[in-house]
């Protein structure tokens, strides 16, 4: 079976992104990482291929640091990678993204395509269902469970009140939820193996896209600063502690 | 002319307050407003969907839209699309909705923006970083409709006292679009108000140190009452609860009377889901944690001590 687990990397994942003069968001000169929501897709990945047999593919769109995310992919258990990067995709919206990841899962044959929800950057949380219908896929979202067998997948999906059972044949694409399982830590033989895996890398060039499809729909055209909270009273805890934060309910009628 | 869409969730116990906030800002922005509703429960919903801006309903009542998610819906939604020509599609940020857009796009080859918090127009809306401390402006280009994804609460839903048109559509919609079914449905066991809904919101987050410690949280929810428990992204990813309870960025948004944050340090992706809370109190034994600085009471302290003693002084005070 043969699986592509989508990998993003993002500069600075828990803390703030900076965001550069032309108002993208700066990804060059700065500490990046493996964005920590496609360490699940990630997991659920490798989990189906230790089930099932067959190879997990990293897949990439990002510039050239983002080989970092790919080689923790690899790290983590991955075969190989593929990183597409180009400078004309530089500040790339979601549906550019989106048709560059299609036509990169084009060279392939995959089974199963597996993201995270959502990125820790852009936070759009559609990219891997455009993904889906570009290649003209089924999709499983939102899923906290994970079963792949033969020919069908089956997930929990996540609802507002529960969780849903659904399932499809396959190929499909999948999105995994933050906390769906564990990622495995890379340990040293993995990192160490990890740098003797194939990584291909291509450009905008080599899957066949032209300028009309690499281009944005989206620019940011201000940026102000949101309204500023006036400042609240800290104190340290004492006796009369719980007293306060009762009054306070109290106040806002809700005890 | 102005076309503006609301796609709207519904069930058969009618639409989503999102569909209705969706409403009230398309009416500010369209000259012509109509929602598309799909599933059983459209046709019903209508009349409610009238009553706060749609002139026009799309509805079709067809059970495919429940059994099948996603691609049917996208499908139908397209032919609208192709019917009508809207100059912009509003979505709530559901689980099911962003589904549809995603797809929507990739149909369209239109832009599609996510997490706006408002829409001036078809061609701009905007969105908050950065934890919410700054705003920013997008300019949407490329071909109509543009399809923008707003997060929950950013509208306060009000009626406008309208009735709609019901237009009802035919669900035709291919077999090999039939490949997802939904098997099971569970709902979740909660005896509390919905996190959404609850005038008090208790979120937790690493400081908890375990994840059987959400009881005290529990616990002091059920002396409050109409309370509902939530969690930071940290106590989400280390598996302590369910995604359902995330807040922040990536998660839930809430605008509880009362947000209280317990052992949460504050990281901006958690702001984004709960500074617009009317008053927030935030208990971390850290001085310097960021979350002080949206706090109304910050108390800086143990909350294996703080919690207990809160939940009993509620019921003495009940009593």
């Amino acid at each position: 079976m043969q699986i592509a687990a989508l990998c993003k990397w993002v500069p600075n994942p828990q803390g703030v992104q900076e965001i550069g003069p032309d108002n993208f968001v700066v990804r060059s000169g700065v500490e990046g990482a493996l964005d920590p929501g496609d360490e699940f897709g990630l997991e659920a990945a490798l989990q189906i291929a230790e089930a099932n047999g067959g190879e997990v593919t990293v897949v990439s769109m990002g510039p050239e640091d983002a080989v970092v995310a790919v080689q923790r992919g690899l790290a983590m258990g991955a075969a190989k990678g593929v990183l597409v990067t180009d400078d004309s995709l530089r500040g790339a919206d979601v549906l550019v993204t989106a048709q560059v990841l299609a036509a990169a899962l084009r060279r392939g044959s995959y089974d199963v395509v597996i993201g995270g929800v959502e990125s820790t950057d852009g936070y759009t949380g559609t990219l891997p269902v455009t993904v889906a219908e570009l290649l003209d896929l089924p999709s499983l979202t939102f899923a906290k469970k994970v079963e792949v067998s033969g020919t069908t997948a089956r997930i929990d999906r996540q609802t507002e009140s529960g969780y849903d059972v659904v399932e499809s044949s396959l190929p499909a694409v999948i999105t995994v939820t933050a906390g769906a399982n564990e990622p495995r830590y890379p340990n040293l033989k993995g990192i160490m193996q990890a740098k003797q895996k194939p990584l291909e890398r291509l450009t905008v060039a080599d899957l066949g896209l032209g300028a009309d499809d690499v281009e944005s729909t989206q620019a940011v055209t201000s940026m102000r600063d949101a309204a500023a909270k006036a400042g609240g009273e800290i104190i340290e805890a004492g006796d009369d502690t719980a007293a306060r934060i009762a009054d306070l309910l109290a106040e806002a009628k809700v005890i | 002319m102005t076309k503006v869409w609301v796609y709207a969730d519904v069930s058969p116990t009618g639409a989503s307050p999102a569909a209705l906030e969706l409403l009230t800002k398309a009416r500010t922005i369209g000259d012509e407003v109509a929602a598309v509703a799909l599933g059983p429960g459209s046709t019903a919903s209508a009349a409610g969907l009238g009553e706060y801006g749609a002139q026009t309903v799309y509805a079709s009542d067809d059970a495919v839209f429940d059994e099948h998610p996603g691609q049917p819906a996208a499908h139908v939604l397209t032919g609208l699309v192709a019917d009508h020509l809207p100059d912009l599609i509003l979505f709530a940020t559901s689980y099911d909705s962003r589904d549809v857009a995603g797809r929507l796009q990739a149909k369209l080859r239109s832009t599609l923006m996510s997490n706006a918090t408002d829409v001036a127009g078809p061609d701009e809306a905007s969105t908050e970083i950065q934890g919410g401390t700054k705003v920013v402006a997008v300019e949407l280009g490329g071909f109509e409709p543009k399809l923008v994804l707003m997060r929950p609460k950013s509208v306060q839903a009000e009626p406008s006292g309208g009735t709609a048109r019901v237009v009802v559509v035919e669900a035709d919609v291919p077999d090999e679009l039939k490949k997802v079914t939904r098997v099971e449905r569970h709902e979740e066991e909660s005896t509390g108000p919905k996190l959404e809904d609850a005038k008090v919101v208790l979120a937790g987050g690493r400081g908890l140190k375990e994840p059987s410690n959400f009881k005290l949280l529990d616990e002091l929810a059920g002396a409050i009452g109409d309370a509902a428990v939530g969690a930071s992204r940290a106590a989400v990813d280390a598996g302590w609860v369910p995604y359902s309870y995330q807040i922040g960025q990536t998660g839930k948004t809430v605008k509880p009377e009362v947000y209280i944050a317990v052992g949460i340090s504050g990281a901006i992706q958690h702001a984004v889901g709960m500074k617009g809370s009317k008053r927030i109190v935030a208990i971390n034994k850290d001085a310097d944690a960021p979350i002080f600085q949206l706090a109304d009471l910050g108390i800086v302290g143990d909350l294996f001590s703080i919690i207990p003693h809160l939940t009993e002084e509620i019921a003495k005070r009940r009593a």
